[in-house]
């Protein structure tokens, strides 16, 4: 993307009907590092890779539990993030004061979504530069949902989003149809695969991502280190033969990507 | 001319008696399942207390409309608490936000006669009792209620525990063992039962100890 003159304000179109602060806040969030989703019919997991501004600090924390039954997973401006969770975590409260049952997650994204529309339309504000990963369960199941900062959102199977979340995609969607019906272990297994997808060569300790799951009788909680580990160490004497296979598979979708960067007609909020 | 008063109130008292007794490492909160209105019986098997927190436990007597929503507001209040601190509410705690949420309706009352019973920070038990508007003390023991006039004085002379505000300060500690609390309590509630109205049917008792909640259910006369 280029500078042009269309690009200072959020309420500015440009000829070709686009808001460019818009899709320059949707480039805020692959600036952040990964953060992964998936689902089977009765789990949610949501992963990401810790990263720290220096050895001296402790990383950011990038998944946040909104309430028993929903997490959510961010990339882009964490601060951002932080304070749109505490708003999920408010609706979250208040929905349950009112209607003493849980929120359902479909309800929870439309008003995150609205939310974000409002600061697409507004001189004084800018956009969120945060994409949400929702995962919740509720009375018709377990869900995925991707909020984006142009106040979209949709469901899915599994999603990547993030710097280098794109390895991440092209692995969930090898395997994406088999989630559905998917043992926890095999979900958390997955998730942990996918990350290392993003690492690219460094190699994947249990240190470097966080790992938080919920589902049916299951409320939302963290996995610990060890138990991490010990998945970790499951395929880490596999993963020497894959690699190989696995490099030639990655080269292509790099291309791709270099490509649609520098095509300007094409609106990327239609992905 | 005199003042012309209301020919309807927004309170109701559905009767009921909360005890609470506090150890060096247990707390015994109990209440009859009775709830009535007038001279009648609304229900035999409604529970008074309700769990806040892991170490914090509420029984409430009074109009059990206003005790349901102080119930939900404290409930919200301590979750809200957990996300920004990532644990839960001490007992100690807790009682400050019973005593503001309450005053905060300080002109138009809950109608909630209140006893908060838990553990401390260091596992000693701790009971608090409230009237409607907040007003708290620490205390070893309590009784609120239709029934707290009877049972009161009784606990007084068992108990003898001594207010904190005397000198030289004292642990308000009963130094009863849980099975002689849980004794004592039984006892005091087939005697309130006797001469009470309100209070009857069923006697529920909760222990909390560090380890977790029992709870047991006992019978008492359902005249």
């Amino acid at each position: 993307m280029f500078r042009n003159q269309y690009d200072t304000d959020v309420t500015t179109w440009s000829p070709t009907g686009r808001l460019f602060q818009v899709e320059y806040a949707m480039e805020a969030v692959k600036q952040g590092s990964a953060a992964i989703g998936l689902r089977s019919r009765s789990h949610v997991v949501l992963a990401c890779v810790n990263k720290a501004q220096s050895e001296l600090s402790s990383h950011q924390r990038k998944i946040f539990k909104v309430d028993d039954h929903i997490g959510v997973a961010i990339a882009g401006l964490t601060a951002d993030g932080r304070v749109l969770s505490r708003y999920m975590r408010s609706e979250s409260i208040n929905h349950f004061f009112t209607y003493e049952s849980p929120l359902p997650v479909g309800r929870l994204v439309v008003h995150l979504a609205d939310k974000a529309q409002v600061c697409t339309q507004r001189s004084w504000k800018r956009p969120y530069g945060v994409g949400l990963l929702v995962g919740g369960l509720d009375e018709s199941g377990a869900h995925l949902y991707y909020n984006c900062p142009s106040g979209n959102y949709f469901e899915y199977q599994a999603f990547a989003i993030g710097s280098r979340s794109q390895a991440a995609k092209t692995y969930l969607e090898r395997r994406f149809e088999s989630f559905g019906e998917s043992s926890r272990e095999d979900l958390i297994k997955d998730a942990i695969l996918a990350v290392r997808e993003t690492l690219q060569g460094e190699t994947l300790k249990s240190s470097l991502c966080t790992v938080s799951i919920l589902g049916v009788d299951e409320p939302f909680h963290f996995l610990d280190q060890e138990e991490i580990q010990k998945v970790i160490d499951t395929f880490e004497k596999v993963a020497e033969e894959e690699d190989e296979a696995e490099g030639e598979a990655e080269a292509a979708p790099a291309a791709a990507q270099a490509e649609q960067a520098g095509d300007q007609d094409v609106a990327p909020m239609e992905i | 001319m005199t003042k012309q008063h209301a020919n309807w109130s927004p309170y109701d008292n559905n009767g009921g008696t909360c005890v609470a007794i506090a150890g060096s490492d247990y707390c015994v909160i109990a209440a009859d399942t009775r709830m009535s209105t007038g001279y009648s019986i609304l229900s035999r098997d409604y529970s008074k207390i309700h769990k806040l927190a892991d170490k914090a436990v509420l029984s409430s007597s009074g109009f059990q409309a206003d005790v349901k929503a102080l119930q939900k507001v404290l409930k919200s209040r301590h979750l809200i608490y957990q996300h920004q601190h990532n644990k839960q509410m001490s007992c100690p705690a807790m009682a400050q936000l019973l005593s503001n949420t309450l005053y905060f309706k300080r002109f138009f009352p809950y109608y909630a006669f209140n006893v908060l019973g838990g553990l401390d920070a260091e596992g000693k038990g701790c009971v608090f009792t409230y009237d409607a508007v907040g007003s708290y003390e620490k205390v070893g023991y309590s009784a609120q209620g239709s029934g707290s006039t009877l049972i009161m004085p009784f606990l007084d002379n068992q108990l003898k525990s001594p207010s904190p505000l005397l000198l030289p300060a004292q642990d308000s500690i009963t130094p009863l063992s849980e099975a002689e609390a849980v004794d004592l309590v039984k006892t005091v509630f087939a005697s309130a039962t006797e001469r009470d109205i309100y209070t009857g049917d069923k006697l529920e008792i909760m222990i909390l100890k560090a380890d977790g909640i029992k709870t047991e259910l006992i019978d008492l006369r359902k005249d």
